[in-house]
């Protein structure tokens, strides 16, 4: 292990830690802005109370939730130049436009829109708030999409020349750096886990309450908005992993070979390994229990189609087979709950036994966590899966790193594990503080804290309960 | 269009971020700062409140600079961060820290003094890493075939420690005159005591800065005191002496705005001394801001985005000073 405690091992460490730290906030924020928009249009639309008051209760966690969002990104912004710097001075003009724009998007909902969605409806109006809301939740969208896009270049590149420095420069044009093939499909799954992840959060709250009052309005609309969610959009994202997996296959096949820890070739039809334990050194998987077939029929939709095996490939562009193929497995078996709480809800649903189900909502509060699990999994899986490069096929990650000495890169390291643990530990807390309080009817005490202009970590901006705020509720501002 | 000096253009909108953020997130900070002298219980929650609606705006601009530089000056992005890399890496978790701790300072009444000192320290911390940064610039920074070729304490040296504590002044000034602006009573009287000290040691420090500059090497000297520019430089420090003069006259006759309107004019007479002395370089004494830039592709891709969305962003954050015009009063905007 200490062999290879080196800077860069130490650098991709920190790039792990700080963007998996990071990516739980934004996947958060994607799914619950276009939940908040949900709330506000059926509330306009319904004018129910209990609309208003869910968009009340979700808008304060959403706000924490988005600071830290917010606060954990401008980290990632200088971790390219300190831990990355030759990656940055290769890469940059191609992916440094496009983190540009992420970055103007960015900023662009922060200081507009998310500062009047918090300034309250009394003060903006019905149309301007819910217009307000609706960019909010489309900023959320467009910011994945730039930074995605960068993401699936480095998978995938396309649209590149290089030049004498070196530098992979834009080439014909940037709709095809942009556009590059795994990035729709990179895309569409990401942010459909980003609502998974949202919908069962959500449902996990509210299965929260529902167990200690049956009654709660609140509680139950939530919960059954989540778990229609979670029943209708699973299977949609188990389809979309299915295509996305086939495109990795056609661009990246040692990242597939390792997920499924096909070490050999299988000249005729590969088996699905469902577990086992990977062993690199040795090129094989002990213990494995495998169903014959079946991988070629996933991979190829033919049972008999051959499929190579990692040994096909040089050594030294091996992933990580163990990290990735454990990854992908918790992803997959994570998807696979969810698909089976989605169903078991939609039984209880229809045996009139949704609110009453004692054990549905103590599986649903199990599973509150399991998207952000999920995400970070998968994560782990297309990342890790990429190594050891870091623009596929063409930049090592050993040529991307700075020229730092190990002490520095772990000082870095250690610092950032502590001040994240205490600070992001806290906001955690306190998120978790918020979702512990059930919604309710009078769902507008604000906190005792100031207004913020532009709302990067704002304060929920809550007018008093007295101001007639639950006359509001009712849909007459 | 084929005319433009986009790297010349782009460098200007860098320094503009740069300074934004400077003028923005220069006050806040120096709020932080100060927060220790100011008593805790109202002085101090007053002084907290006046910029809790601004300060994560302001850091925003941070990011703008990050960004922009990676996308335009790859190479400049991707030396001077390895070259300063504790300087950043203190620099990023100080910020952190305060953005958490301004959170938590009013939902957490219980541990309100852990969370003022948090602040505090990582205020002081990030400024500190800042000032020795342009310091660190400002001395020049070793390169070897477009790579960081030094080691990893190379920033630190008397000059870069010495700007590093220049800056720390500079905004605790910027906060004092900011609170000036935005609080009354008692801790406006403490603020007007405050801005006057840190007046004179900002001003001490500027002059410090500026003897020890043109030492630094003889390229500067020769930038600064050479004809015919120098008719043009010599305007710097005469503006220098005028600002103080306003800044002192103002202070006595009790204006309100006018202090804190001068120190953000020392703070721009200072960045522009700042950029006639690294002028043309990026990155002193090797890489000039033509070297450091992207191909022309990347450039103009991202400045049809830049040129729409910063007018746009400008005219929001001005609307919401404006908003949060007056005087803050002790229960903070609700």
């Amino acid at each position: 292990m200490f062999e290879h405690l080196d800077a860069v091992f130490l650098a991709r460490v920190q790039f792990a830690f700080t963007v998996s730290f990071h990516f739980i906030f934004p996947a958060f924020s994607i799914g619950l802005a276009s939940y908040l928009m949900v709330l506000e249009g059926l509330w306009l639309k319904t004018g129910r109370g209990v609309y208003a008051n869910l968009y009340r209760y979700w808008l304060k966690i959403f706000a924490v939730g988005f600071g830290m969002g917010v606060v954990s990104g401008i980290v990632l912004s200088y971790q390219f130049g300190t831990n990355w710097s030759e990656f940055s001075h290769k890469a940059g003009p191609v992916i440094g436009p496009l983190m540009g724009y992420e970055v103007i998007t960015a900023f662009f909902l922060e200081a507009g829109f998310l500062g009047v969605m918090l300034f309250g409806i009394n003060k903006v109006g019905k149309r301007l708030h819910f217009f307000a809301t609706c960019m909010v939740a489309l900023g959320t969208v467009v910011s994945a999409f730039w930074i995605l896009s960068v993401n699936s270049w480095m998978q995938t590149p396309t649209g590149f020349e290089i030049n004498d420095q070196g530098q992979f420069i834009v080439g014909d044009s940037w709709w095809d750096v942009i556009f590059n093939p795994s990035f729709p499909y990179r895309l569409v799954h990401t942010v459909t886990a980003a609502y998974l992840t949202t919908a069962f959060a959500v449902g996990g709250v509210g299965a929260w309450h529902l167990l200690r009052d049956r009654n709660n309005i609140g509680a139950r609309k939530m919960f059954s908005m989540a778990m229609w969610m979670a029943v209708i959009v699973t299977p949609v994202q188990i389809f979309v992993g299915d295509l996305h997996g086939l495109n990795t296959l056609e661009h990246q096949p040692a990242k597939v070979l390792a997920m499924e820890g096909d070490f050999d070739p299988s000249p005729d039809g590969a088996p699905l390994i469902l577990f086992g334990i990977p062993d690199e050194d040795a090129a094989t998987v002990h213990y494995k229990v495998a169903i014959p077939k079946l991988g070629s029929l996933i991979l190829k939709h033919d049972p008999n189609a051959p499929l190579p095996g990692l040994t096909d490939f040089p050594r030294e562009d091996w992933p990580p087979v163990a990290v990735v193929f454990w990854s992908f497995r918790v992803m997959v078996a994570i998807g696979f709950a969810m698909l089976a709480l989605g169903g078991w809800s939609l039984i209880a649903r229809r045996r009139k036994r949704l609110y009453a189900s004692r054990a549905l909502h103590r599986a649903a509060v199990c599973m509150g966590p399991a998207g952000f699990v999920a995400v970070i999994a998968g994560w782990v899986t297309t990342e890790v899966g990429r190594q050891p490069f870091t623009v596929y096929g063409l930049m090592r990650t050993v040529e991307s790193a700075s020229p730092l000495d190990a002490p520095a890169v772990a000082a870095s390291l250690i610092a950032f594990i502590v001040v994240y643990t205490a600070v992001f530990g806290m906001g955690i807390y306190y998120l978790l503080r918020l979702m512990g309080h059930p919604p309710s009817p009078g769902e507008s005490e604000p906190d005792k804290v100031p207004f913020h202009a532009a709302g990067i970590t704002p304060a929920s901006s809550l007018a008093p309960a007295s101001s007639g705020q639950g006359g509001n509720a009712h849909g007459k501002s | 269009m084929e005319s433009l000096d986009l790297p010349l253009i782009w460098a200007g909108m860098i320094c503009f971020s740069v300074f934004a953020y400077v003028v923005l997130d220069g006050f806040d900070l120096g709020v932080g700062i100060l927060s220790p002298v100011l008593a805790p219980g109202q002085e101090r929650d007053q002084a907290i409140n006046s910029i809790a609606p601004f300060w994560d705006g302001n850091e925003t601009w941070l990011v703008m600079g990050g960004g922009g530089l990676l996308a335009v000056f790859p190479l400049a992005y991707a030396i001077i961060l390895p070259a300063t890399y504790p300087l950043m890496i203190a620099m990023l978790l100080g910020l952190v820290f305060r953005g958490a701790a301004f959170e938590f300072r009013w939902r957490d009444p219980a541990h309100q003094p852990l969370w003022d000192l948090v602040i505090t320290v990582g205020s002081t911390v990030a400024a500190l890493a800042q000032g020795i940064t342009i310091g660190a610039i400002l001395q020049g920074i070793e390169v070897e075939n477009n790579a960081y070729a030094g080691g990893w304490l190379d920033w630190l040296s008397p000059f870069s420690v010495l700007t590093g504590i220049a800056v720390v002044i500079g905004y605790a000034l910027l906060g004092a005159t900011w609170l000036i602006r935005k609080t009354e009573g008692g801790c406006q009287r403490h603020a007007h005591r405050l801005a006057y000290r840190f007046g004179i040691a900002t001003v001490a420090a500027l002059i410090a800065v500026s003897l020890a500059t043109p030492f630094l090497n003889h390229e500067y000297w020769r930038r600064w005191f050479e004809m015919p520019q120098v008719l043009l430089t010599a305007q710097v420090p005469l503006l220098v002496v005028l600002c103080t003069g306003v800044f002192f006259w103002s202070l006595r006759k009790g204006h309100e705005l006018l202090p804190f309107l001068m120190a953000l004019a020392l703070f721009l007479l200072g960045f522009v001394g700042l950029c006639i002395s690294i002028f043309p370089h990026m990155i002193p004494p090797s890489i000039t801001l033509w070297e450091a830039a992207a191909p022309r592709d990347s450039q103009l891709f991202l400045l049809v985005g830049a040129v729409f969305i910063i007018p746009v962003i400008l005219a929001y954050t001005g609307w919401a000073y404006w908003v949060f015009r007056g005087k803050v009063g002790t229960e903070g905007y609700h």
